[in-house]
């Protein structure tokens, strides 16, 4: 199962490399979702030259939830993009003659998405603290929260993504299923990264466990279901 | 006994039940000190969440069934569950929402057991879209029951962080009054909880077989399904579909 998944990630990785979607639009496309907020969010999160941040809203409490929730829109572009590389010449019927484990091709694409929203947290991470002044207080906590946040993200999106990949709708599907599903998570990492961020208020262990949890929940449904999955391709 | 049968002193009985229920808490029963008549809300509100989350419970086990079995029955049987989980989620944020109106002077709080109600609501509408996707049955209950079981898994995990996520921050927002019931009041909420759960049966054991007929109607063609239906209705056998009836 791990030699198959390890083949079909780097069988992913290596497409990504050559089309290089994730750097020339994915990656854009998160940071300008960053900049949009500020310009919807406007006097919230946008100060002047020499002004205080006194009258605003936290910048941990926004950085955390800007950051999170560009990475789920951008982890939406990422997992479609996946599912859509076996749909094209006839890859989804190759990857079923393979005789690949179909456990290793899920951990395979799951973890071929992880790392792409790993690269474009990073980026992410340098865009709110440069765009909306965010100081960073606990880096490990940060790397505890965005693990298993993102391999949350990538399973689920994974499944859906597959799942759904045959179908007309299946880019307004994707998010339907796909939202509902992680607004636990996005909640549990957002609070968890404002106390890695600046924000003393709030112990972000207790929701890192539960991220841990969720993330080791979706994997073993996603190894268990992923089967099931692959018939429908 | 049948599942008709079943269906039919399912509902009968819930709706002796719910009717006394009615009486109980329409004119039996008093006003609340604290929230008046507002508190007759009880009777129908908690039945309703009940019966939300008692439909996606079926709807998970079914499905686990169906993985396992690849029986068309189970199938029928998860996507009631979770049509019916769909319809009372809803009831349960529409009445949550006209109790909560006067009691707490808003139609809505981001209260813990709403916030996961709402996710459940969109957890339910996502597995009814798949389930209507184009494909055949068979992809049709394999899909639905990967999507099921993703939400089932997830309902705890809703249920933890927006519990968490109010009391860390601020409290609960509500008094929590309901805790202090007792008595009739009690009495007519339980009653009313056990009426819900019959309508719910029979609910489920009629829609269950719908999706057996659509099924057989898709299929087999609706002269087919017709003959069905009619040969249960008369408890006789099945008889070969009239073309011409169809």
């Amino acid at each position: 199962m791990l030699r198959d998944a390890l083949t079909v990630l780097t069988k992913d990785l290596r497409i990504e490399r050559r089309s290089k979607v994730t750097t020339t639009q994915i990656a854009p496309f998160g940071v300008m979702v960053l900049v949009l907020f500020a310009f919807g969010l406007d006097e919230l999160v946008v100060r002047g030259p020499g002004e205080s941040s006194a009258n605003t809203v936290s910048a941990a409490a926004i950085s955390a939830g800007l950051f999170w929730l560009a990475t789920l829109f951008a982890a939406l572009l990422a997992v479609q993009r996946s599912s859509a590389l076996e749909q094209a010449d006839g890859g989804r019927d190759g990857l079923r003659l393979s005789g690949m484990d179909p456990a290793g091709i899920f951990l395979g694409k799951s973890a071929a998405v992880f790392l792409q929203l790993a690269v474009l947290e990073v980026l992410l991470a340098i865009g709110v603290v440069l765009l909306f002044d965010a100081t960073l207080r606990n880096p490990l906590l940060l790397a505890a929260t965005t693990v298993p946040a993102t391999i949350v993200l990538a399973t689920t999106g994974t499944i859906y993504a597959t799942l759904t990949g045959g179908q007309r709708s299946r880019d307004t599907l994707v998010p339907l299923l796909e939202f509902p599903l992680v607004a636990p998570i996005l909640l549990a990492a957002s609070q968890a990264t404002r106390a890695a961020l600046d924000d003393r208020s709030i112990d972000g262990w207790p929701w890192v466990r539960l991220l841990v949890v969720a993330a080791l929940a979706f994997t073993a449904l996603g190894v268990l279901l992923f089967d099931a999955v692959l018939e429908d391709l | 006994m049948n599942s008709q049968i079943a269906a039919r002193v399912c509902a009968v009985l819930g709706a002796v039940v719910l009717g006394v229920v009615v009486v109980l808490g329409l004119f039996v029963t008093g006003p609340d000190v604290v929230q008046g008549e507002y508190v007759r809300m009880i009777y129908l509100h908690p039945a309703t969440a009940w019966t939300a989350y008692s439909g996606i419970g079926v709807a998970a086990f079914a499905s686990i069934a169906w993985l396992r079995t690849r029986k068309m029955s189970w199938d029928h049987l998860a996507g009631a569950g979770i049509e019916i989980s769909a319809v009372f989620t809803f009831l349960a944020l529409v009445t949550g929402s006209i109790w909560g109106r006067p009691t707490w002077n808003s139609w809505w709080q981001w209260d813990p057991r709403i916030t996961s109600t709402t996710l459940l609501f969109f957890l339910s509408i996502g597995a009814l879209t798949v389930r209507r996707l184009d494909g055949t049955v068979e992809q049709r209950a394999r899909r639905s029951a990967v999507v099921v079981l993703l939400a089932a898994v997830n309902v705890p995990i809703v249920h933890f962080s927006v519990d968490w996520w109010r009391s860390l921050h601020q409290g609960r927002t509500l008094a929590r009054v309901d805790r202090t019931i007792s008595g009739l009041q009690l009495s007519t909420m339980l009653l009313s909880i056990v009426g819900f759960t019959l309508v719910f049966s029979a609910l489920l054991i009629l829609r269950a077989r719908t999706n057996r007929w659509e099924d057989e109607a898709a299929q087999g063609g609706l002269g087919e399904a017709v003959s069905m239906r009619r040969s249960e209705a008369t408890g006789g056998p099945a008889a070969s579909p009239h073309p011409g009836t169809v």
